[in-house]
């Protein structure tokens, strides 16, 4: 259901404020979302004032930075810091991207917030819970489903089919999509939201896969697909450059061609 | 649980998706209003002329003239969606500079509606 505002338990409060070194010269100000699930407080906005000519240009950069030399019990995912692993996904100025690609420069505005994926369960500070979204990505069964007796060699595949893949199979599984998308901060636990649903669609069309009318049988549903109302947060945000929002729209294409 | 619209920096496509919604909410009652015009066209003279001057007054007005605005955006944007629903325009560019031609047509053809209508005498 449509929720506008917080739970009474997930207001933000006022935290601390750690100032810059002495001798800094260029500071810019975070706002870093903060929780504790070992303690009775609510989550609060923590500000750092960082000497950014002591860090990296990137936003995990600052937080690493933040991390090692002003505050070490902030909390955060990270791992390949190339945008390939999607662990540092969170919301940054008001947008969902990665931490390691995203330059803290490339932010408008004075100061920078920076939250968790929005309206998740937090595990800690920047951590999201994401074992719904993993849920809803295993449901769709994302491998190649046949009936033919397996090749001896690898399953082939013609290079046009093989194209039909490209803008789909590099998908990470950030959740920067799927946690943009306002029809899935209302109905999450039914909607499947834009990543599962462009992952159904990538191995909906690909050549090699025999259940193409059972995945499109399974998504016969009121809320599973088309919840998607075309908002298009997905496909703004995604820092991969895909868009989960044509995908959908194909999919639905592909429901209503086969009842015609 | 994480904030959501608390910390979120809107893009034009979820402005004009949310006012898609509020559009057609606003068109229900507008659909009200024109069944209360027909109501007091049955209900003789006097209702009729009250209605209308309820109508016409400034606050009459500017709701239908709200109601002109909602009318064309939702005609555009819903003409927009069926152009989406055959899986064209969807690339972020395109979306972007679409969402902004629908916000620019609808405030531009209620204008030029109610000019036409000031002008004809329609509207005094």
């Amino acid at each position: 259901m449509v929720q506008l505002t917080l739970p009474k338990n997930s207001k933000v409060g006022k935290g601390r404020h750690w100032s810059a070194p002495a001798g800094a010269k260029k500071v810019k100000t975070f706002r870093i979302y903060r929780y504790d699930p070992e303690g009775t407080e609510n989550p609060r906005w923590d500000s750092y004032d960082v000497d950014v000519d002591a860090c990296g240009p990137m936003l995990l950069d600052v937080l690493i930075h933040i991390k090692n030399t002003m505050d070490p019990t902030l909390s955060f995912r990270r791992s390949c810091r190339e945008g390939v692993c999607g662990s540092c996904a969170m919301n940054i100025g008001g947008r969902n991207t990665l931490a390691c690609t995203h330059g803290w420069e490339e932010v408008p505005g004075g100061d920078i917030q920076i939250s968790p994926l929005p309206s998740m369960p937090v595990v800690k500070d920047l951590i999201p819970d994401l074992t719904m979204f993993y849920a809803q990505y295993a449901s769709i069964e994302p491998w190649l489903h046949t009936e033919t007796p397996e090749p001896r060699t690898e399953w082939r595949q013609t290079i046009a089919d093989r194209e039909k893949l490209d803008g789909l199979y590099e998908c990470i599984l950030c959740a920067c999509c799927t946690t943009s998308c306002p029809s899935y901060w209302w109905n999450g636990e039914k909607y499947l939201g834009p990543a599962t649903l462009l992952h159904a669609y990538r191995w909906i069309i690909d050549s090699r896969d025999e259940a193409t009318g059972e995945r499109l049988d399974a998504l016969e549903d009121p809320f599973k697909l088309y919840r998607c109302h075309t908002i298009m947060n997905c496909a703004q945000v995604c820092p991969k450059g895909l868009n989960p929002a044509l995908a959908i729209a194909e999919i639905k294409k592909l429901m209503a061609e086969r009842v015609l | 649980m994480s904030p959501h619209l608390q910390v979120w920096r809107w893009h034009v496509t979820m402005l004009t998706s949310i006012l898609h919604r509020m559009t057609g909410v606003g068109l229900y009652v507008g659909a009200l209003i024109g069944a209360g015009w027909a109501l007091a066209l049955a209900s003789g003279p006097d209702a009729y002329h009250g209605y209308m001057s309820l109508l016409a007054s400034p606050l009459g007005r500017l709701v239908l003239f709200g109601l002109t605005v909602a009318l064309f955006y939702h005609l555009a944007n819903g003409l927009r969606h069926l152009v989406w629903d055959s899986g064209k325009g969807l690339d972020i560019k395109t979306a972007n500079f679409s969402s902004i031609l629908i916000i620019a047509f609808a405030l531009a053809a209620s204008v030029a509606v109610w000019a036409i209508a000031f002008s004809i005498g329609a509207v005094k």
